[in-house]
């Protein structure tokens, strides 16, 4: 992975647009925040392998950037993007780790599936 | 206190690096003793989120980079038998409550173990720790002789809930082996065992303690964590 280049990742998102594309969504606090941290809300979500067709999709701001993909019907959107990948199955990772290398969101766009 | 022979023992966690910490000195003491053990590991813990810093695996990457990491921490307590029983991390409570079962059922029912090592339901902190915790004690609990289930409990309530954990074993002897499983999952212990390693060369009674003695409870079947499944 590397650090976001908005510039390349721009070119990147509009490459997979207008396509069908498999998209994988998480958000994450990890499984022991409440462990470590009592008092702490342990909210998240995923979503892996449902299929996506976006017209426009745009990244945006200062790292940690934000990512939207306008939707005929709706929007995805992930905050928090730190780095990014074209991987050597041709899939578009997008992930956001904090100060301390901890995955906090991922973004990812493939036109073949993702694995299980 | 010694670890006592066993026919067979059956280890059931449901990430790899579940088994490090805890379990492995056990493990590798049962290997040494002549007792097969069979490890079966539900997941790949494909959603961890220790991707190296900066990032060396990614989101797609990490199920094969622990896959080998798991079969590097065998290699270390000398475990043959390790199975993957390929489920997805952090999906293993959504899962058929009756299919889990059943998975546990035919592992017990092939090997027929006398032990059998897991987490100690409502006490085990990580959702698939207990949705692992709770199909194999609902599988356990179904048999007619039913084989020793040890339990490892981590929760912060664990002392006010159980008290003293009934099982200590002294892993001293395979102090070695133990350190080269969790070393083995260096994707994700790096920090731990660094900040560990710091305290043991520092002589840390309490970090040569935790390496060197691995707990359990016995499960309580008088306390049983629900009426009937």
């Amino acid at each position: 992975m590397e650090l976001v280049e908005v510039k390349k990742l721009q070119v990147e998102l509009d490459a997979f647009a207008k396509k069908d594309v498999y998209l994988h969504l998480e958000t994450t606090n990890g499984s022991y925040a409440t462990h470590f941290n009592e008092g702490f809300f342990n909210a998240g979500a995923f979503i892996r392998n449902v299929v996506i067709n976006y017209e426009l999709g745009k990244v945006v701001g200062d790292s940690p950037h934000r990512v939207g993909l306008k939707l005929p019907h709706g929007w995805v959107y992930a905050q928090g993007i730190t780095h990014y990948e074209l991987d050597e199955q041709g899939r578009l990772l997008l992930a956001g780790h904090d100060g301390t290398g901890k995955l906090a969101v991922a973004l990812q766009i493939s036109e073949t599936p993702f694995s299980y | 206190m010694a670890i006592e022979k066993e026919r067979q023992v059956l280890v059931v966690f449901p990430h790899p690096d579940d088994e490090a910490f805890g379990v492995s000195g056990t493990i590798a003491t049962h290997i040494l003793q002549g007792t097969p053990v069979t490890y079966a590991c539900l997941t790949l813990g494909e959603m961890g989120r220790n991707l190296g810093n900066p990032p060396f695996a990614t989101r797609e990457s990490l199920p094969n980079v622990r896959k080998k990491e798991l079969l590097g921490s065998a290699e270390a307590m000398g475990l043959t038998d390790l199975r993957m029983m390929g489920l997805r991390d952090k999906t293993v409570e959504f899962e058929d409550d009756e299919k889990m079962v059943k998975m546990m059922a035919d592992l017990i029912e092939e090997l027929n173990p006398s032990l059998i090592i897991t987490f100690y339901p409502n006490l085990s902190v990580h959702p698939d720790h207990e949705a692992t915790a709770r199909a194999v004690v609902r599988a356990v609990r179904r048999m007619k002789d039913r084989p020793k289930l040890h339990c490892v409990a981590f929760a912060n309530e664990t002392l006010e809930v159980l008290g003293h954990p009934d099982i200590v074993h002294d892993v001293t002897a395979v102090r070695d082996q133990k350190m080269n499983a969790m070393k083995a999952h260096i994707s994700q212990t790096s920090w731990m065992l660094e900040e560990m390693e710091l305290k043991l060369s520092q002589g840390d009674k309490e970090a040569e303690n935790w390496l060197t003695k691995e707990r359990f409870y016995n499960y309580r079947w008088d306390e049983d964590f629900e009426e009937s499944f």
